[in-house]
């Protein structure tokens, strides 16, 4: 198995643990994380599309990788906004929870399930 | 088996680790800072990708001021963790979902296992034009040249995100500085790494943006590297962050896709096509926009990590 193979199966390893964190992790700043390693996880994934790709003299090709650097960056900015949604939600509210019921009951109801 | 290749299988199996601790750690700190060496972890695998300048950026951006940004938010939601109002799902339903996303992995591996070993490239198409740029590096070509419109767009993205998180402030604020008034005394330990590292870490990149043209690096790191270096000033309480409201700073903000959009629509005039460069012309023009593009970055990056304004905008010089 070359490297490149063995990158593009951590790709989509990331994105199954990604998409799974994002699923079922409750808090807001933890789906922001998994939301983070699923992207990345798809950036390898392409990046392997770069790796098998290479002609030209190039061992990687340059098209992929520019699209790369550019979702790098727009995941940054993305991630940014969440997190100012999160903090300011939490600087209205005392929480930072998505949970519908925390704004029909009082503090502390909810945790019946722990 | 070749060193290489043990390298390459431990690095996979601690990626994968490293992720899965980000994701099932008990505590948002603790998952956090699991994330920012994920991300350098990561870039370590660009690297055997032969993706230098992806490596870069991953362990510029996606790590680095990444990194500063989950630490800082995880930092100040501590309080709201223990606070135990999330019913986290159990049981079946987790199970459920545990399921689906395996099968997710297992297609996307498959599909992964199935790539014909030398797909579709267009790597022959960027070296045979990359003289006509006057570069060196065919993805600072790809970037500022073949696909000059996505990177342009994306500059417009990182300013709107600017104004998304500017636009979070409260009334009274608008127009103020993020974060806290500069100490009396900054911190000393911070201080003095800011110190020393700020003047190298600007030369660095510098270096990164002008060697881009040729060589791995370009915009997007350097200027990460610069917007990093004006992110440990501010922590270090050395300078406080600018009022949001100041002329400068919201200039420096859309110079770049403005630079970027004028010598788009020269092209247009000069050169027969939007977004073409006049022949024999490419280099100079491409290195011009990629320095306005370097500013904008160093200066959107730090405002989005510093997040909404926070104080009063005439209130702040009293304090």
């Amino acid at each position: 198995m070359t490297s490149a193979t063995l990158a593009g199966l951590v790709g989509a390893a990331l994105v199954g643990l990604g998409l799974y964190g994002l699923i079922a992790n409750p808090q807001p700043l933890r789906k922001i994380l998994a939301f983070n390693v699923m992207g990345s996880g798809v950036f390898l994934v392409f990046g392997i599309v770069a790796r098998k790709g290479a002609a030209a003299g190039l061992p990687s090709d340059p098209v992929p990788q520019a699209m790369v650097i550019t979702g790098i960056v727009v995941a940054f900015a993305a991630s940014a906004l969440a997190v100012a949604l999160v903090l300011r939600l939490f600087e209205e509210t005392g929480r930072a929870t998505l949970s519908p019921d925390a704004w029909t009951k009082p503090s502390g109801e909810g945790a019946e399930a722990e | 088996m070749s060193v290489l290749q043990a390298l390459d299988i431990g690095l996979a199996f601690l990626v994968f680790a490293v992720a899965a601790w980000t994701i099932f750690a008990r505590g948002g700190f603790a998952a956090t800072v699991g994330y920012v060496v994920y991300g350098l972890l990561l870039s370590l695998v660009w690297i055997r990708l032969f993706a230098v300048d992806v490596a870069l950026t991953e362990a510029a951006i996606g790590s680095g001021v990444t990194g500063v940004l989950l630490i800082g938010a995880a930092a100040r939601l501590r309080g709201a963790e223990t606070e135990a109002d999330e019913k986290s799902l159990r049981g079946l339903p987790r199970l459920f979902i545990a399921g689906l996303c395996v099968l997710v992995a297992l297609a996307l591996a498959a599909v992964v296992l199935l790539f014909p070993d030398s797909g579709p490239s267009l790597a022959p198409q960027a070296m045979r034009h990359l003289p006509e740029t006057g570069l060196g590096n065919p993805v600072t070509a790809v970037l500022i040249a073949y696909r000059a419109f996505d990177t342009m767009l994306e500059k417009a993205v990182l300013v709107l995100a600017v104004v998304g998180v500017w636009s979070l402030a409260a009334d009274r604020y608008w127009g103020g500085a993020p974060g806290e008034a500069r100490a009396e005394r900054p911190e000393p330990t911070l201080a003095f790494l800011a110190q020393v590292l700020a003047p190298l870490g600007i030369l660095v990149g510098i270096h990164i943006f002008w060697v881009g043209a040729d060589e791995p690096g370009g915009a997007f790191q350097g200027g990460a590297i610069l917007a990093a270096m004006w992110m440990i000033v501010m922590m270090a309480r050395l300078t406080e962050a600018p009022r949001t409201s100041a002329f400068w700073l919201r200039l420096a903000l859309v110079a770049g896709p403005l630079v970027f959009l004028i010598a788009g629509v020269g092209g247009a005039i000069f050169a027969g096509r939007f977004f073409a460069y006049p022949p024999g012309f490419a280099k100079p023009a491409i290195l011009f926009i990629e320095a306005f593009m370097v500013l904008s970055i160093a200066v959107a990056l730090p405002m989005l990590v510093a997040g909404p304004p926070r104080r009063e905008p005439r209130a702040d010089r009293s304090r």
